[in-house]
């Protein structure tokens, strides 16, 4: 297989990801409410309670709104990192999963094409939440819009890989909305998405550390320094080793002679 | 390809078996399918069947036996075995929200296949088959038989050598049947294609067909439908499978 075949699968499945977001109309909706509903109704009730004391990468006092936008940016790739897992449970449920696997492509290729995919999808939604947060008076520098692009895609992957970890774990889709809610929740609110982790520490010093540690958090964190023209090297390093370790994983679990035939009883 | 040492055997099946934990599947299952020929691979639900696909496509590993498809092991030359191969699964892998000429593009990349090169000779068999003006028509839109028929044109594209077709039939009226069936009897004879055809209808299976009977993950019998008829003293494939299965079959 030439370099030019190996860019058209990825192609191939780039606009296959693509043109399935766009003709469902609910997911490419309900994908931007649920951020918008935090940051115009939970945003606005809470603003007068979680006053934000001045942190990096903020230069000023800032409200509530903005604090969060960040944190609801990486909400919305964890979300698209699970959908995308979900729809690769459904995938294979339906059998177009296997249609993935007989490809002559190296699976880890596969794979990969796969999750940049997913993670492309998320990262336009986020682009598209961004500009609804700017008419709501959420406007980091124009700079940061460009700078935000690589940690929201490195986030972005990080948390499809733990989803197609994930995905190659769960063997029925029933079994989905269990391990949504041991995910999904606890990694959001055990993190800096919402508010600061001093705030935190003042409540409980180990739920501090659970969450610091936490790989959404580094997301967060990455996202939110972008965002303002600032890096945090420990929030990419943190993304970083993430990434690798959930991708290892997702292979493991993809590997024919192992997590594959966990599910052959729905073969 | 191989080109001139291409061997006779488009599958080769030796000694292959399989286990789910505390079940064995596959015990020792050994046959091959020659290149041109359709071999059916008939066996009740619950033989094996659908394992015995997924072991051949490198969805699960194969730890005990040999798989080579055109002479290459499966296990260690998964890719160049994979390109020569065209599956038709058990379960519809058509993606419903695409259209018909967006699958076919999406399968393609996937082969490593450039749709353009291959444009005329889609629209050619897209009229065959007479969806041609259903081309960007939604995939959801067709019925189950043109489904299933697209599958198969679509397993066809990059001119496999070995086509394996689990079930394909099944949910469909007798006149999509027939029709499916034709089109793949087709291809095993113009196009010198090895089909491996696994279903548990026995209507399906002619006279001069090859047959594997596999029965709880072993294989009963094997050889031409005419010879296992004659072996079994039985006059029809029906009589022929409940003398070798000893049960009732439909």
């Amino acid at each position: 297989m030439s370099p030019r075949r190996y860019l058209g699968c990825l192609l191939g499945i780039l606009a296959r990801e693509g043109l399935r977001f766009l003709h469902q109309r609910e997911r490419f909706f309900g994908a931007l409410v649920r951020p918008l509903v935090w940051l115009f109704i939970f945003a606005a009730g809470f603003r007068s309670i979680l006053g934000v004391s001045i942190i990096p990468p903020y230069e000023t006092y800032i409200l509530y709104e903005e604090y969060i936008v960040p944190g609801l940016a990486a909400m919305i790739l964890l979300f698209g990192g699970m959908q995308s897992s979900l729809s690769m449970v459904y995938d294979r449920e339906m059998g177009s999963m296997r249609l993935l696997m007989v490809s002559p492509f190296p699976r880890w290729y596969l794979l990969l094409c796969k999750l940049i995919a997913g993670s492309l999808v998320s990262v336009t939604q986020v682009y598209l939440f961004l500009a609804i947060a700017w008419f709501w008076d959420v406007r980091p520098p124009p700079l940061g819009y460009l700078l935000v692009l690589p940690a929201l895609l490195l986030s972005g992957l990080m948390l499809g890989a733990l989803g197609l970890f994930l995905s190659s774990v769960i063997r029925q889709l029933e079994n989905f909305a269990g391990v949504m809610n041991f995910v999904i929740f606890p990694m959001f609110f055990a993190s800096s998405a919402l508010y600061p982790l001093w705030r935190i520490r003042d409540s409980s010093v180990a739920l501090y550390e659970i969450c610091r540690f936490n790989p959404f958090t580094w997301a967060v964190e990455l996202i939110r320094f972008s965002l303002y023209a600032q890096m945090n090297w420990i929030a990419l390093a943190g993304v970083g080793a993430a990434l690798a370790l959930f991708i290892a994983a997702a292979l493991y679990g993809y590997d024919p002679g192992r997590g594959m035939a966990r599910y052959k009883h729905s073969a | 390809m191989n080109g001139a040492d291409a061997p006779a055997a488009a599958l080769e099946l030796e000694g292959v078996g399989f286990d789910y934990p505390g079940r064995r599947v596959l015990d020792e299952v050994s046959f091959s399918v020659s290149v041109g020929v359709f071999c059916v691979l008939l066996g009740a639900n619950g033989a094996g069947k659908t394992t015995l696909f997924s072991l051949i496509t490198r969805l699960f590993l194969c730890r005990s036996g040999q798989i080579r498809i055109l002479g290459r092991d499966v296990r260690h030359d998964a890719q160049r075995s994979l390109s020569q191969l065209g599956v038709v699964f058990q379960q519809p892998t058509l993606d419903l929200d695409l259209t018909v000429r967006q699958n076919l593009r999406y399968y393609c990349a996937l082969q490593g296949l450039v749709y353009g090169d291959l444009r005329v000779r889609i629209d050619e068999a897209l009229g065959r088959l007479g969806l041609l003006e259903r081309a960007d028509d939604m995939a959801r839109q067709l019925s189950g038989g043109q489904r299933r028929r697209l599958e198969l044109l679509r397993a066809m594209l990059h001119r496999p050598r070995l086509l394996l077709a689990d079930e394909p039939t099944v949910g469909l009226d007798i006149h999509s049947r027939q029709a499916i069936i034709q089109q793949v009897r087709d291809s095993c004879t113009q196009d010198g294609v090895g089909v491996l055809w696994a279903t548990h209808l026995v209507d399906e299976v002619r006279l001069e067909d090859q047959v594997v009977v596999i029965h709880r993950g072993r294989v009963l019998a094997q050889g031409r439908a005419a010879q296992i008829l004659a072996d079994t003293g039985s006059a029809t494939v029906h009589d022929a499978f409940t003398a070798l299965t000893g049960g009732p079959h439909r």
